[in-house]
């Protein structure tokens, strides 16, 4: 037997406790009554993400798409939709009147744009005969058949596309750089090593699709006039590091990477160069010394590496992401990449979206999206009922960005308008549980850890940073600590020699200006709202909840919980390690934070 | 396997392509795609395609092709697997595990019936086409 139709209820949390599972089992019964069970299936899915208009009901193969749907609506969808194939109408989804009811056509599903990330989760990618098939290398072919190197940057300055490593700088500019200098030898790197911590985005597309880079990178070679070209990559991502190497077997095999690609008089070739994991190794300068087999410390630019780069010699140097993105380009025109976006930042961004968040994923949406379409159209919102309190974009370079600020574009210029930065694309959401103090005190931390220590503005600044937010943590802050942090991270602004000391204080900064009263609560009351700094929370157990359930007592690693089954439970305050195990046990509520 | 030309790259496109178009017109093969990015793997996408493999032995169904992918962007739900059969919509099943694999090859494969629970609907259009 056949089943000739598909009914997708949502079965999203969303969805579910807007009366899902009614509708589910109204369409059930519908099915039953009207002698059609048997023709088809009704199935209930995960989030369609698209909660705002749910609950969801999709019909496949027609692919008509009902939004709102109510479980009365159940016995029409059944008797038009099913048995005589025609689309219920007022329960499609219409986008500002339009009568469309594609998937494609809706805007929700428009939200995201596959560019970077165009055969990720669809081809093998240890297999370069599907990459090919997917239209891969064909903006190889077209860089060495048609175009001059004028015209390749001509289609990138078109399409507008800005740097994806964090700073946004124009990538056809920067190629025309050390495409103009004349140079013996010239390379082309590649960036992989993504050291923003929360990011994933550079390893999922080089496990995923790892031709676009080198189809990229090769690329870049014939615009720029190198013939060598490295890719850096840390060496904790072994599964990328193995997928580039076959990636690159394959392609010279194919005479696609080698010498005299695709029998024309143009060599190119790469070599992977691995990173020890240092963030700083992930600044340009850092970097290429760092594959000159030197330690990893940042020097002054300029000179730039477009004109000085590896081995002193002109280098385009590139994100990962920004390569991607390459090779669709220069197959479909600059043109064609510049419809999406806005008009400063083209194209799509690729984001980690992680932390409280329902649906955490990788997530690729045009630029000119706003935070509260990714975090509650495309995340599915906060979960547990919880209460949406910031998004921390950017990494440590980057800032917290406050409910206020949920309808402000995502592009280059807009997110450092209003203090933070696109960075590399890590996107961490945080609920009412999160202590900004504590977040803050998280990314200086990180960046004491990692700076290199070359210049004393990040060394000391950062480490002091740290001392201050820490002691504001533990309640011992005073009123001065504020302007003193503000200053401080003014001066490293200012004197510090690489962009990780420039922006390590930009959480500290973003969190002065958007959580004041949340720091004053520390220093002068003592109190963190979210019980995140131990010093200053305090478990106790509300007697008259506490049923006696005695899980808290079992939860508890110190064993400082006592009472007997059935009767009220208590902590005893002096061997209590603040862990919060009971809090997140207790399933009365019994367990009180303050 | 040996260098190409401009004209073999072109072929063998053209050639791999048809070779997809003809999957789905024949109506006879199904393929399978497992999302196998680090975290898929962590999360248990090898557990997943030794089951798929093990019970399409047993069902005795040598018209499935498996394949691995990279990350398919539903990282909350994985691993995940991705189902194009003939005659039935193509359909993202998450937090699949070894048992769920089984039964996607029992239920949806062999039965043409989608495994209730485990559906994800793919939230993004893919917008470059053939
Ligand atoms: C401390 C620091 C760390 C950085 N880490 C990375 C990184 O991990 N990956 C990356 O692509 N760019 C990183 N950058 C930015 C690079 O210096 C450089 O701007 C980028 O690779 C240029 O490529 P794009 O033009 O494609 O963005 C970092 C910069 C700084 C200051
Ligand atoms: S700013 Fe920090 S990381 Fe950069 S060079 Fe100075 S000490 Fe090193
Ligand atoms: S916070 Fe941790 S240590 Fe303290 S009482 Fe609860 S479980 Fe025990
Ligand atoms: S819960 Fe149904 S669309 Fe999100
Ligand atoms: S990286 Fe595995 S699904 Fe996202």
């Amino acid at each position: 037997m056949a089943v000739k139709n598909y009914v997708l209820v949502c079965g999203g949390s969303a969805c579910e406790s807007a009366k899902g599972n009614d509708i589910y089992k109204s369409l059930l019964h519908q099915a039953e009554v009207q002698g059609v069970s048997n023709d088809l299936q009704i199935v209930k899915t995960g989030c369609f993400g698209f909660c705002e208009k749910g609950p969801i009901v999709k019909v496949l193969p027609d692919e008509a798409f009902y939004v709102e749907v109510k479980p009365d609506d159940a016995e029409e969808i059944i008797s038009e939709n099913i048995v005589k194939g025609r689309m219920v109408d007022r329960l499609l989804y219409k986008e500002e009147g339009k009568k469309d009811f594609k998937p494609e056509n809706i805007k929700f599903y428009q939200k995201q744009e596959r560019i970077v990330l165009r055969n990720c989760g669809l081809i093998d990618p240890e297999s370069i005969d599907e990459y090919i098939a997917r239209d891969g290398y064909m903006g190889l072919e077209k860089a060495l058949f048609e175009l001059t190197p004028e015209q390749i940057l001509d289609e990138l300055n078109k399409s507008g596309l800005r740097g994806r490593g964090g700073a946004g700088f124009p990538t056809g500019l920067k190629w025309s750089f050390t495409q103009r200098i004349e140079s013996d030898q010239k390379y082309v790197v590649c960036n992989a090593d993504e050291g923003d911590p929360g990011a994933y985005m550079d390893r999922a597309t080089l496990e995923g699709d790892p031709h676009s880079v080198i189809e990229a990178m090769t690329i870049a070679g014939k615009c720029v006039g190198a013939d060598k070209g490295a890719i850096y990559i840390r060496a904790e991502y072994p599964l990328a590091i193995k997928r580039l190497e076959i990636a690159m077997d394959q392609a010279r095999e194919r005479g696609l990477l080698g010498d005299n690609i695709l029998g024309t008089d143009f060599s190119f070739d790469l070599e992977i160069r691995l990173g020890a994991g240092a963030f700083v190794c992930g600044e340009e300068t850092a970097l290429l010394a760092s594959i000159e087999g030197k330690r990893g410390m940042p020097i002054p630019k300029p000179p730039f590496p477009a004109a000085k780069g590896l081995f002193g010699k002109p280098t385009v140097i590139n994100n990962v992401e920004t390569y991607a993105n390459i090779p669709v380009i220069i197959s479909k025109g600059g043109d064609w990449f510049a419809q999406f976006g806005t008009e400063k930042s083209k194209g799509t961004k690729v984001f980690a979206l992680t932390g409280k968040i329902k649906n955490s994923g990788l997530i690729e949406v045009p630029m000119g999206i706003t935070l509260r379409e990714i975090v509650f159209d495309i995340g599915g919102g906060i979960p547990g009922g919880k209460k949406f309190k910031a998004v921390q974009t950017g990494g440590p370079s980057g800032g917290v960005l406050t409910e206020d600020f949920l309808d402000t574009p995502i592009d280059f210029d807009s997110l450092i308008s209003v203090g933070s930065m696109m960075g590399s694309g890590g996107m961490i959401v945080m609920d009412e549980d999160d202590c900004m103090v504590d977040v803050a005190k998280f990314y200086l931390d990180f960046c004491v850890e990692e700076s290199c220590g070359k210049c004393a503005p990040c060394r000391i600044g950062t480490k002091k940073l740290y001392e201050i937010l820490d002691k504001i943590s533990k309640g011992k802050g005073d009123i001065e600590d504020l302007q003193k942090m503000k200053d401080m991270g003014q001066a490293m602004k200012k004197a510090s020699l690489c962009g990780l000391g420039q922006t390590a204080p930009n959480p500290v900064l973003s969190v002065l200006n958007a959580f004041e009263d949340e720091v004053l609560e520390h220093i002068h009351n003592g109190k963190c709202r979210a019980g995140k700094c131990k010093d200053l929370v305090q478990y106790s157990i509300d007697e008259s909840k506490c049923i006696g359930c005695t899980v808290c007592a079992r939860k508890c690693p110190v064993n400082c919980i006592t009472g007997d089954r059935k009767v009220a439970h208590v902590i005893d305050q002096s061997r209590c390690v603040k862990c919060g195990a009971c809090y997140d046990s207790c399933k009365f509520g019994a367990v009180l934070v303050s | 396997m040996s260098k190409m030309t401009l004209e073999e790259l072109r072929k063998l496109r053209e050639a791999k392509k048809q070779e997809a178009a003809q999957r789905d017109t024949e109506g006879k093969d199904t393929l399978v795609i497992v999302g196998m990015g680090t975290c898929g793997i962590a999360a248990g996408a090898k557990d997943v395609v030794d089951a798929l493999l093990d019970e399409l032995k047993k069902v005795g169904n040598e018209n499935v092709i498996i394949r691995q992918a990279g990350c398919m962007g539903l990282c909350h739900v994985e691993p995940t697997v991705e189902v194009r059969s003939p005659g039935i919509p193509n359909t993202i099943y998450g937090n699949v595990d070894a048992e769920v694999a089984r039964k996607i090859v029992r239920q949806h494969i062999v039965d043409g019936r989608l495994v209730n629970k485990h559906v994800y609907d793919k939230p993004a259009a893919d917008i470059i086409e053939q």
